[in-house]
């Protein structure tokens, strides 16, 4: 099976041409450098490297799973899988006008909850500021979490969710993937399924995964 | 030049680490984060901070070292702390903090640059941005002879000896440590010696890192 190329930190991997510096690349005349252990994606106008490790670092508009550490006066302090802790303000947590003199805030999350929001604001000394005013965002009830390296997210969706779409309908389970590594899957199957991801996030860089899969769970 | 062994991933709880073996001395290095530093004071608002830890075990020498922190390790760590830093992207996660845990398990002469290797692949191994590898070797003068790679007893006997790490891609010295009397001539020749060496060593990393890899990829 044919797979993609490996780059080592400071390997010089081509000359600039004009094109856009993508994830984990640097430029130091007119020259790409990678920075870290990773696999390489060069197209005619984007030179990306995908690191093969490493933890999650907040970027605005990621939709991540995160579970709510404590609750706060005027929102939630929200676990996601990063060095940072997000917040959640009331006013992006909940639809209706809340008095915070009476009411309980562990009435609408409690700690330990587990939601799926979007990242609504990161600021440059990473304040990160969750939001669930989104059509997609839930509270997400029952459940198992599973933790993958979040550079292999974007592998489980697959091209244009194809991988995850086979992998919901061959095994009859929920699943949702959140951007930071955090995967919620509830059903059945739930083995099943936490073996065909780590089998993923084991082999990611190959080409044709998805048929693999597809093969495997048609079995 | 003694044997180089390189193994990864031996510390399966932490994010990355290695064990460098150069012939008799051994390093393994364990790295944590980047995570939250606690307590806050200690945050730095503009860039993450790295924070190392090197250790002598016990048992690494032949008389029994009283385990636990010390001067030297005190000295040890910043020296490697400081060899590392320029190569990594420290800005791209303030107020976060890269833990780096160094323990010598068996000492025989130049345990920081061991220690400096085993740190560096331990990093890349965690997926920490990195400007380029930090590869380190010792150089020195024994009998008037120019020498690499120094064991216990020839640094314990050496006329100089000098500690050197340095980024082969970039061409950047990182570390340059030492005593002993040297001419400027022998500096230079040493520098050139130094570079060699770590070109060596370079070459060895790099293939065990891609060799371990392009395993899991077939």
């Amino acid at each position: 099976m044919e797979a993609r190329k490996i780059v080592l930190p400071g390997e010089v991997v081509c000359e600039r041409k004009g094109r856009k510096l993508g994830r984990g690349v640097y430029e130091v005349e007119e020259k790409i450098l990678t920075k870290f252990l990773g696999v390489l994606k060069e197209s005619e106008d984007e030179v990306d490297v995908i690191p093969l490790a490493g933890v999650y670092l907040p970027k605005i508009g990621d939709k991540v799973i995160g579970i709510i550490k404590g609750v706060e006066v005027s929102g939630w302090s929200v676990d996601i899988n990063s060095p940072y802790t997000a917040f959640l303000p009331i006013g992006e947590g909940v639809e209706e006008y809340v008095d915070v003199g009476r009411v309980d805030l562990s009435r609408f999350y409690d700690v330990g909850d587990v939601i799926f929001c979007r990242v609504s604001n990161v600021t440059k000394s990473k304040m990160v500021q969750v939001s669930m005013k989104y059509l997609y965002t839930k509270k997400l009830l029952g459940g198992t979490i599973v933790k993958i390296f979040p550079s292999k997210v974007p592998r489980l969706i697959g091209k244009g969710g194809s991988m995850i779409d086979i992998i919901k309908k061959k095994t009859g389970t929920q699943i949702i993937p959140g951007e930071n590594g955090l995967v919620w899957i509830k059903g059945e199957n739930v083995s099943k399924v936490i073996e065909v991801i780590s089998l993923i996030e084991r082999e990611s860089h190959i080409i044709g995964l998805t048929e693999k899969i597809g093969k495997m769970l048609g079995e | 030049m003694r044997k180089i062994e390189v193994e990864l991933g031996v510390v399966t709880r932490a994010n990355g680490s290695a064990l460098v073996k150069f012939g008799d001395t051994v390093a393994l290095a364990a790295v944590y984060g980047p995570a939250e530093l606690h307590p806050a004071h200690l945050r730095e608002y503009q860039t993450g901070i790295l924070r190392c830890r090197y250790s002598l075990a016990p048992f690494s020498v032949e008389e029994r070292k009283v385990p636990g922190f010390d001067r030297r390790s005190v000295e040890l760590s910043k020296v490697i702390r400081v060899a590392i830093e320029p190569a990594i992207f420290l800005e791209e996660f303030p107020k976060a903090v890269v833990d780096v845990f160094v323990e010598i398990l068996q000492a025989d002469g130049s345990t920081r640059v061991t220690a400096i290797n085993a740190t560096n692949l331990a990093l890349i191994s965690a997926g920490i941005p990195m400007r380029d590898f930090v590869v380190a070797c010792s150089v020195g003068k024994i009998d008037n002879c120019l020498v690499v790679d120094l064991n216990g007893i020839e640094d314990n006997f050496s006329q100089a000896d000098i500690n050197f790490a340095f980024m082969p891609n970039r061409n950047k010295i990182t570390l340059f440590q030492g005593d002993g009397q040297l001419t400027k001539n022998e500096i230079k020749e040493l520098i050139s010696l130094a570079k060699k060496s770590c070109e060596k060593i370079y070459e060895v990393e790099k293939g065990v890192l891609s060799g371990k890899y392009s395993r899991q990829i077939s």
